[in-house]
């Protein structure tokens, strides 16, 4: 407790008779908890290194240029730029070293390498997403795509006969029997390796440690030994739920376990303190303050189990026709689709693989847009809307307590000062009040 | 209100006044079923990871007895002939996982600095959502970006295969990891057919996958570096590379080291990316820029439909064997990531 919070102005032992009414003073609260220090901007730009990156660039390409289109046999595109990159380091470095000392050229280096590292990620990025949008695009642009699927279509078919619908609908249907099974057993067992340490729950830690470790396509060789050939079950889309759902158990878990261990242990000790039971400090403070990474968590497990292939490969089997009958026959999903068309030699099966590959591609970017909108906040920091609700929900309590004093008989119980003030703005961040 | 907490004996007049006391819990039977059920979750759970492991094992021990240790020297893959080993895969799979993290950790730690030191404070949670966004993209998309632009676009173009491995394999040949056998890079007739598909191309799909891993975990060791330390280094009269090398870096070793293992362990595992682009070879091929190769996963997936049990223990087996790659290397990971310094600060 930081001296501010006991701010609580207390009755005096002796009051006076001239004393003023007991109030509450509530700590003004800043809207992010300022945790230790906090790092300020150090650095800045000078004009001359601007020059000397622009000049440096200018002589690369002009170097090269002349090296590739006169003086030397040299053709290719990579090579061009290898070579034209490897000259603006030289001529950097060299800039640099004419009015800087050793130290001063050797940081410009490394900022200059760390710069291109960071920009050739991006890249990569950018022509991973769209090179798959841009061959993708044929296959988009007809409705059929998405309503149809390859019961008639041949693979030699133009683009506007057949689609993806049988692979939209298991790929949904899968997720969604994945989700449920790993929802409740992912948080339930995440709980009890953070609520009930001990012995048995630091063991069940290390066997799901290990288990993050299992490769998905020894998740998906599991389902299809244990369920199609012991069990002598059918190829359907159950199974693959199931090998999505052991791939996924242990990152849903990890990840929540992590969230959970966050929650600062003083708000838990609070509600203890307050009295309340273990099962209602889980449920009231524990949990509602982890929310935001929860949710974080699963979403990116469910993108993570989306996009998986191999587990499905071994599990899911490979049809043409839409089967919304996750419990039996063989039901394809869009990773599954995109696998197999895009390995046959028609022109237009790829296209349709890689139309199937955006589409996934878009499923994952919006569960990834879902998860940075519900989720992203560190533990116990609220949006402006939760704030809200919390301290109209304080508010209404204040009025409640106030009211229920105001209807007992003098005589009664003395008014607690701390919740008797109606007035008193109520602290938006207090977790317990619901 | 509910939990009775009673503290059994009073203090002893010679003890100490703050020695702690022995307390008695009294748990509500609300707590009690509360708590049977989280611990039924842990159980559950518990039982299905051990089912795995334990079935994986119990189905893999016919192969390992017909084979014995040979299974981890044979490089043939004949169930049925009772001729079957993973010395080739094997191989195969450290080799592109080599590659990957040889092309991905210069590239990770690259972006992992220019997001914790380097961007504008404003636009770095942004490219932190960018680089988590580049490891939820689905595998299969890296495959198909591989087969239809990395290969035939940028590295083998054209009939005579212009490009990296050709260069690499002109003027590196000598050095035996970068030999093409049966490959004339003088010969004008020459195809290309001798570069396309080898462990090279594999290890660079599997290594944009692993990149985003690697730098997200140095990134958030990196940024945990203390602000003290780096304006201590500042006011010494570092640069901002100085800095770096004297504060960030050294405190991130851990993180560094951890993070590798991790990317690592999913470059191991790694299906169906290698899968798509490798033309699988059952030999140990150890020129990573020739034509085949092979890694665990993309056999269990080439080979799992055939249905003599035998061929799936087998199969079973590999599996175990690169289940135990990536377990140790993960553990490994956890423990390096735990016991640096930065590791314990991540903890709290």
């Amino acid at each position: 407790m930081t001296p501010r919070h006991a701010a609580l102005t207390a009755e005096p032992d002796v009051a006076p008779v001239t004393a003023p009414p007991p109030a509450t003073t509530i700590p003004v609260r800043p809207d992010r908890p300022a945790t230790g220090e906090r790092r300020r901007t150090l650095t800045t730009v000078r004009n001359t290194d601007v020059f000397a990156v622009l000049g440096a660039a200018v002589a690369a390409v002009g170097t090269t240029s002349l090296l590739f289109a006169q003086l030397a046999p040299f053709d290719g595109a990579l090579g061009f730029v290898v070579v034209a990159y490897l000259l603006f380091l030289a001529f950097h470095l060299a800039l640099v070293s004419l009015d800087e000392a050793g130290p001063v050229v050797w940081d410009r280096l490394a900022g200059v390498l760390v710069h291109s590292l960071a920009v050739a990620m991006l890249v990569a990025l950018v022509v991973v997403v769209g090179f798959t949008l841009y061959r993708g695009r044929d296959a988009l642009g007809h409705l059929n795509f998405y309503l149809e699927d390859m019961r008639v279509a041949g693979p030699l078919d133009p683009l506007t006969v057949g689609g993806i619908r049988h692979a939209v609908i298991g790929t949904l249907e899968q997720i969604a029997i994945a989700l449920a099974i790993t929802i409740p057993l992912g948080l339930l067992c995440a709980v009890f390796l953070s609520e009930l340490p001990g012995a048995f729950s630091r063991f069940v830690r290390i066997i799901v440690e290990a288990m993050t470790a299992l490769p998905s396509i020894v998740a998906g060789l599991f389902i299809y030994a244990t369920l199609i050939l012991a069990l002598g079950r059918m190829k359907s889309g159950l199974a693959a739920a199931l090998a999505l759902s052991v791939m996924m158990l242990p990152i849903i878990i990890r990840a929540a376990d992590v969230v959970l261990r966050l929650v600062p242990g003083t708000l838990r000790e609070a509600s203890l303190a307050l009295g309340a039971s273990q099962w209602r400090t889980i449920w009231h403070v524990v949990l509602p303050t982890a929310r935001s990474g929860a949710m974080t968590a699963i979403i990116l497990g469910t993108a993570r189990g989306i996009g998986e292939t191999s587990p499905v490969l071994l599990t899911a089997g490979f049809t043409q026709f839409t089967n919304a009958n996750p419990l039996q026959a063989n039901q394809v999903s869009l990773p599954l689709f995109t696998f197999d068309s895009i390995r046959r030699p028609d022109e237009t099966m790829i296209a349709r693989g890689f139309g199937a590959a955006a589409v996934l591609l878009a499923l994952v970017l919006l569960l990834f847009v879902l998860a940075r909108l519900l989720g992203g906040r560190a533990p116990g920091q609220l949006s402006r809307g939760q704030r809200r609700r919390r301290a109209l929900a304080s508010r209404r309590d204040a009025l409640r307590f106030a009211a229920r004093d105001r209807a007992r008989p003098a005589g009664g119980r003395r008014t607690d000062p701390r919740t008797a003030t109606p007035g008193g703005d109520p602290d938006p961040s207090d977790a317990t009040t619901r | 209100m509910t939990v009775v907490v009673t503290p059994s004996d009073a203090p002893a007049a010679g003890a100490p006044a703050d020695a702690p006391r022995r307390v008695r819990q009294r748990r509500t039977p609300t707590d009690l079923v509360f708590r049977g059920v989280i611990r039924f979750g842990g159980i559950v759970v518990l039982l299905i990871m051990l089912l795995v492991g334990i079935f994986l094992t119990l189905r893999a021990v016919p192969a390992l007895r017909t084979m014995g240790w040979r299974f981890l020297t044979a490089q043939e893959w004949d169930p049925v002939g009772g001729n079957f080993g993973v010395a080739g895969v094997l191989i195969g799979t450290l080799l592109i996982a080599a590659v990957a993290i040889v092309i991905a950790v210069p590239l990770a730690t690259g972006t992992a600095l220019y997001i914790a030191e380097y961007a504008p404070r404003r636009i770095a949670p942004m490219l932190v959502n960018l680089v988590d966004l580049m490891a939820a993209v689905p595998s299969v998309v890296y495959g198909i970006w591989g087969l239809y632009l990395l290969q035939p676009h940028l590295l083998v173009v054209g009939e005579q295969g212009e490009g990296l491995p050709r260069w690499l394999a002109t003027y590196l040949g000598w050095f035996p990891l970068f030999r093409v056998d049966g490959y004339d890079p003088r010969d004008p007739l020459g195809s290309n057919s001798a570069l396309t598909s080898s462990t090279f191309i594999a290890g660079i799909i599997v290594a944009m996958m692993v990149t985003p891993i690697i730098s997200s975990v140095m990134r958030e060791v990196f940024s945990q570096a203390p602000v003290g330390e780096r304006e201590g280094a500042f006011a010494l009269g570092a640069t901002r590379w100085g800095m770096i090398r004297s504060v960030v870096l050294p405190f991130g070793r851990g993180g560094m080291i951890g993070g590798t293992m991790l990317g690592l362990g999913r470059a191991l595992g790694e299906t169906i990316g290698v899968y798509l682009v490798i033309s699988f070879v059952f030999v140990i091929q150890p020129h990573i820029l020739q034509s085949g190769g092979g890694s665990i996963s993309s056999l269990i997936a080439l080979r799992y439909a055939e249905s003599n049990p035998i061929g799936i223990a087998g199969l079973m087996a590999a599996g175990l064997v690169l289940f135990g790659m990536t377990l140790l290397v993960n553990f490994g990971a956890g423990l390096i990531i735990n016991r640096s310094r930065s590791g314990a600060a991540s903890d709290a």
